[in-house]
């Protein structure tokens, strides 16, 4: 049923991420290991071939890797994000680099922040209220929030914050049938991510032939084509990180890459290495 | 019996979170990952724990929002957090040190931990090294606050605090952290002199107990197995699980 009108949305690598323009606010999942992984790691060195410029990255919830690799690669003017993990390797270094010398701005947020503004953004109100976080300097800091008097309650203050609208977001999943269905499983934070972005752009492991909207079995861990821009086939895409239960991360790598990004000039030289000199495969 | 210091913190921290009915602990933190762990095992089945970042150990089908829902809900009523600062109030910091936004050493950020040191019944706070740099008499940026307003909507707060000293307890109505315990091999002068905040001192302080023979075979056994899928290199280390085990482990 969802095959005809779809027959384009399956792309190259440099058509899917065509759709990321200079300044736009792009939205990626964390990358941590086991449930949080979906880092569409190859279109992410795509974009920085590609000298992408200003964009305004917004970690659902936090920035690893995949934000520090753009930051280091001067993509980035602005970074949001609930926190910065980089498994056990600490703070990701062109991060904590770059926000330390004001290169970017950062808006640093909470992670259920970052999830609630998402939602707003998906249920297509302004704001949303949540619990917690009062007392934080969080909320000084950040101007754009509010805390108002519950109109429901009496001298009961609680947190606004604003929707979060991405231009585009972007990720990887493990397999999408044909006409663009995509199948993410239990990480459904990316499909509410989707929902509330103009563009989402999606790299995948396995394309099947199977129309995933068939059975509720595949459909309810499925993003819909509804949502979907583009999908590109890139296996291994979410290399050197770990993806779901399809191959670990590349710790030697990922050992190599934080000592490089440790300098500017060893960043430059893992990306002369790693990213300028590689041309990802293609669907 | 011989044991590792982190296996005596692995059982400390345990202690402070018996009786819980549903631990969530944070993605940077193996200590308190393997307490967590532990008090789940020592409680046959009484207290179920969500460990983020792994597959295995979260019960999330809706994604890791469920995480913050979940606790505002009520149904987390324990979580870990560490402290790059803390302060005699409780509050933790987790963003840097120095003037905010001007830090000159930046850690990882805000987290979860402003919304659940709120929300969460019981927090326990954990912090290996014992220092002034760390126990600070105010934090250079409050991630968290250990105190509100008395009109704040508050269900949760910090309970106990867990370093490689001793054990304390935080009295949220008298805000303030009490001494409950001093680590075998330490002294109260030591923690005093190693504290840049105030605290209550009762007269007496006892020494903090030693893990029992259960405690420590679940730790070397299970414990440390289930460690090994989220920090491979903590396991390796410190609880002796070979690295080509954790990934086996992990398929």
């Amino acid at each position: 049923m969802t095959m005809a009108n779809n027959s384009n949305i399956i792309v190259s690598l440099d058509e899917l991420i065509s759709h990321i323009h200079d300044g736009c606010k792009l939205a990626i999942p964390h990358d941590f290991n086991g449930m949080y992984s979906g880092a569409a790691m190859s279109a992410t060195r795509a974009v920085i071939r590609r000298s992408v410029r200003n964009l305004h990255i917004v970690g659902i919830p936090a920035g690893g890797l995949q934000a520090d690799m753009l930051i280091g690669a001067g993509c980035v003017s602005t970074m949001e994000a609930g926190s910065y993990i980089f498994g056990e390797f600490g703070v990701p270094p062109c991060f904590a680099r770059a926000a330390m010398a004001g290169k970017i701005k950062v808006l640093d947020s909470s992670c259920p922040a970052i999830h609630a503004a998402l939602q707003a953004g998906e249920k297509g109100i302004p704001f949303i209220p949540l619990r917690g976080i009062l007392g934080s300097d969080v909320v000084d800091h950040r101007k754009d929030w509010k805390v108002v008097n519950n109109p429901f309650g009496e001298q009961d203050p609680i947190l606004l914050v604003p929707a979060t609208n991405p231009d585009v977001t972007l990720i990887h999943a493990p397999f999408a049938d044909r006409s663009g269905n995509v199948w993410i499983g239990r990480r459904r934070e990316l499909a509410v991510a989707a929902h509330a972005s103009a563009v989402t752009l999606v790299t995948v492991e396995k394309l099947v032939d199977d129309d995933l909207m068939e059975n509720d079995l595949t459909a309810t861990g499925v993003l819909s084509n509804v949502y979907v821009t583009a999908v590109s086939h890139q296996p291994r895409g979410a290399w050197p990180l770990s993806f779901a239960d399809e191959y670990p991360e590349d710790t030697a790598h990922l050992r190599q890459y934080v000592e490089a990004a440790q300098t500017d000039e060893g960043f430059q030289t893992y990306l002369d290495r790693y990213v300028y000199r590689q041309t990802e495969a293609v669907a | 019996m011989d044991f590792h210091s982190h296996e005596f913190l692995i059982a400390s921290l345990a202690r402070k979170l018996t009786g819980s009915r549903h631990i969530a602990v944070g993605s940077a933190s193996p200590v308190p990952c393997a307490a967590s762990l532990l008090t789940g095992a020592l409680s046959r089945g009484r207290t179920r724990v969500t460990v983020l970042g792994s597959k295995k150990q979260v019960f999330f089908t809706e994604g890791s929002r469920e995480l913050f829902d979940s606790s505002a809900q009520g149904r987390i009523d324990a979580f870990l957090m560490g402290g790059g600062q803390i302060d005699g109030q409780a509050n933790v910091n987790l963003m840097g040190v120095g003037p905010y936004p001007k830090l000159s050493v930046r850690w990882g950020g805000n987290y979860g931990t402003p919304y659940l040191y709120s929300l969460v019944k019981r927090v326990v706070l954990f912090r290996e090294e014992h220092t002034r740099r760390v126990f600070v008499p105010k934090v250079d940026y409050i991630t968290a606050a250990g105190v509100n307003e008395p009109n704040v909507y508050r269900p949760g707060g910090p309970s106990a605090l867990v370093t490689s000293l001793g054990v304390f307890n935080f009295n949220r109505r008298l805000r303030r952290f009490e001494l409950e315990s001093v680590h075998p091999g330490h002294t109260v002068e030591e923690i005093l002199d190693n504290t840049g905040f105030e605290f209550h001192l009762p007269d007496q302080v006892p020494v903090t107990e030693n893990p029992d023979s259960e405690a420590m075979a679940l730790i070397r056994g299970r414990i440390a197995e289930e460690v090994a899928e989220i920090y491979p290199q903590f396991a390796e280390r410190y609880l002796g699980v070979a690295a080509v085990k954790s990934n086996a482990s992990r398929v």
